[in-house]
């Protein structure tokens, strides 16, 4: 594909960062009395103005409830609506819009595929297959499940750079395992994983598979019919779309073998008080009236990345990533969790005799956030042996400049604490 | 230097003093800040006039918190359970507002809690700075047998 044909192109394979961040509000307002450097958009991105004005002109202009009246505003809102679904079944290469459901977040379509298709097809003594690196949004789901219907939770093992080997994920398979549920990317440590191969071998051993897409989709191109998988998660809000918005993809013939995950209205035919019968695809998924303005930004939000180029984001980001590495690598004591050969521009860290907690505020008083915790991922913390890390993340509008002011607060932390 | 991270504060985090275990304490209690993984204990000697004539504290905590720690440890001392209270509620109120208690005459002790003043800018590193007082107000529900 020629790259540089968007607005922003004035290179083939690059695009003008300060044209972009022109475009984000709130990376222009002052934190702390100092410029605003903003290193958690694996927690969530920050929006740009084109999101937010899709979802006031949708306000203002075109909106009322969706699928339910005959006048003109309903109408237009339902359009608005649909056309939001194609934009998503587009960016995911999905065969068919009515495979995208709208859900509130990755979160909850993770919880929907667990209650539905566990319901549907999963039996006591069944297994389930993840991975050392899942958040907690794809283990917690599970294990409800296990409490509910007695199936059998395995963990793929990560090696000590933070990767799943295959062999090992590959080992876990058996005749019993109906149901792989593995994160694309990690949250807590940026991993990329092998999802394709692991895709097909799970599909080898007769199981379904199930990606959690949150922190790739922003990141590099999806293409679920190339996948193969089953299922597919994500979140709007870390696509630089709205918050409350999330998408589950899903084989046709699977989710229309699977129960409705929650009754109410627009998932129905008919209701009378002896008997309901369901609506079809996607509707029947989607109980209740949705977040319809959320789903057009989230649109506006797909338009904004896709008119970049994906391949152009992450050429930048891991332009960013390779010179945060070699920056964060001359901090004397920090160590960096995770070590993936095939990574996005995500690092974790720890400061041997520092809280993640003290560098993180240190940090923010210089204007930079970074996030410090477990990430919502406390057994990978486990895994290596930590309570917490530190946690820096690069979006499509961070810049080397950045780079430098984190490794010079870094610094200051080291002269803080350490000297 | 940041306004939280003040000499006094970056002195008692490197330095904390009655970090230590304690024999023959009579009070003891742990706990955690699941948020970060911190772990705090305290122990107390509480003498046969009812103050607290020892006080320690260990476990794996933040700067704030260890910082915390070691500045609760050295005011405790001499005090009764009471007066614990109180100055808990003290520094609550300097750190995070809210509800406040007579001093009874600790202005002294109260005066050096206000180097974590600085908290109140951040709501977030309230539990860090808490953390402490809570497990010795924990601890102090928690008699030990007597050998």
């Amino acid at each position: 594909m020629q790259a540089g044909t968007s607005e922003y192109g004035r290179v083939g394979t690059r695009y003008d960062v300060e044209a972009v961040r022109a475009d984000f509000p709130i990376l222009h307002r002052p934190v702390r009395g100092r410029p605003l450097v903003y290193l958690d958009t694996a927690a969530s991105a920050q929006k740009p103005a084109q999101v937010m004005d899709a979802e006031r002109r949708f306000y203002a202009e075109d909106y009322a409830n969706i699928h339910r009246g005959l006048y003109f505003l309903s109408q237009r809102a339902t359009e608005c609506y649909d056309a939001a679904r194609r934009k998503v079944a587009s960016f995911l290469n999905a065969r068919n819009d009515h495979e995208i459901v709208f859900t509130r977040s990755a979160t909850e379509a993770i919880n929907l595929v667990a209650a539905s298709f566990g319901e549907e097809f999963l039996k006591e003594g069944d297994e389930v297959v993840i991975t050392g690196l899942e958040h907690h949004s794809n283990i917690v789901p599970w294990q409800f499940l296990r409490r509910k219907k007695g199936i059998v939770l395995k963990v793929a093992p990560l090696n000590d750079r933070g990767e799943v080997p295959l062999d090992e994920f590959t080992r876990l398979l058996g005749p019993r395992t109906r149901l792989a549920a593995f994160a694309q990317v990690s949250n807590a440590l940026g991993t990329i994983l092998p999802a394709a191969a692991m895709i097909r071998a799970a599909h080898a051993a007769g199981a379904k598979v199930l990606i959690d897409g949150s922190q790739s989709v922003a990141h590099m191109g999806t293409d679920v019919q190339a996948l193969d998988c089953d299922f597919f998660v994500f979140s709007g809000h870390k696509l630089y779309g709205p918050t409350g918005i999330g998408v589950l993809y899903g084989k046709e013939e699977l989710l229309d073998a699977m129960p409705p995950y929650q009754g109410g209205g627009d998932m129905i035919a008919s209701v009378t008080f002896d008997e309901s019968t369901f609506a079809p695809l996607p509707a029947k998924f989607e109980a209740g009236t949705p977040a319809i303005a959320q789903a057009v930004a989230l649109g506006a939000a797909i338009d904004y990345v896709t008119g970049l180029g994906l391949e152009r984001i992450r050429a930048h980001e891991t332009e960013l990533l390779d010179y945060a590495l070699r920056r964060l690598s001359a901090v004397a004591p920090l160590s960096i969790i995770g070590t993936a050969a095939n990574r996005t521009s995500v690092i974790s860290f720890v400061i041997e005799g520092v809280h993640p907690h003290d560098i993180a505020h240190v940090l923010d008083t210089s204007g930079v956030a970074i996030r410090a915790g477990h990430h919502c991922a406390q057994p990978v913390m486990a895994r290596f042996g930590v309570p917490a890390t530190a946690r820096a993340s690069f979006g499509l509008y961070n810049t080397l400049g950045e780079v430098d002011r984190l490794a010079e607060a870094l610094e200051r932390v080291e002269a803080l604490f350490l000297q | 230097m940041t306004d939280l991270y003040q000499e006094v504060i970056l002195d008692h985090s490197r330095h904390p003093r009655n970090r230590r275990t304690m024999a023959g304490c009579s009070h003891a209690g742990r706990s955690e800040n699941p948020a970060c993984g911190d772990e705090i204990a305290v122990f107390l000697a509480i003498d046969d006039r009812g103050v607290i004539g020892d006080i320690a504290f260990g476990g794996r905590s933040c700067a704030i918190a260890t910082a915390s720690a070691s500045l609760m440890t050295e005011v405790l001392v001499g005090k009764t359970p009471a007066q614990a209270e109180a100055l808990f509620h003290r520094f609550r109120a300097i750190a995070a507002g809210g509800a406040d208690a007579p001093l009874d005459g600790m202005e002294g002790e109260a005066a050096r809690l206000t180097t974590l003043a600085g908290l109140r800018d951040y709501p977030a590193r309230e539990k860090c700075a808490t953390l402490a007082w809570h497990t010795m107000l924990a601890a102090l529900q928690n008699p030990k047998e007597r050998k």
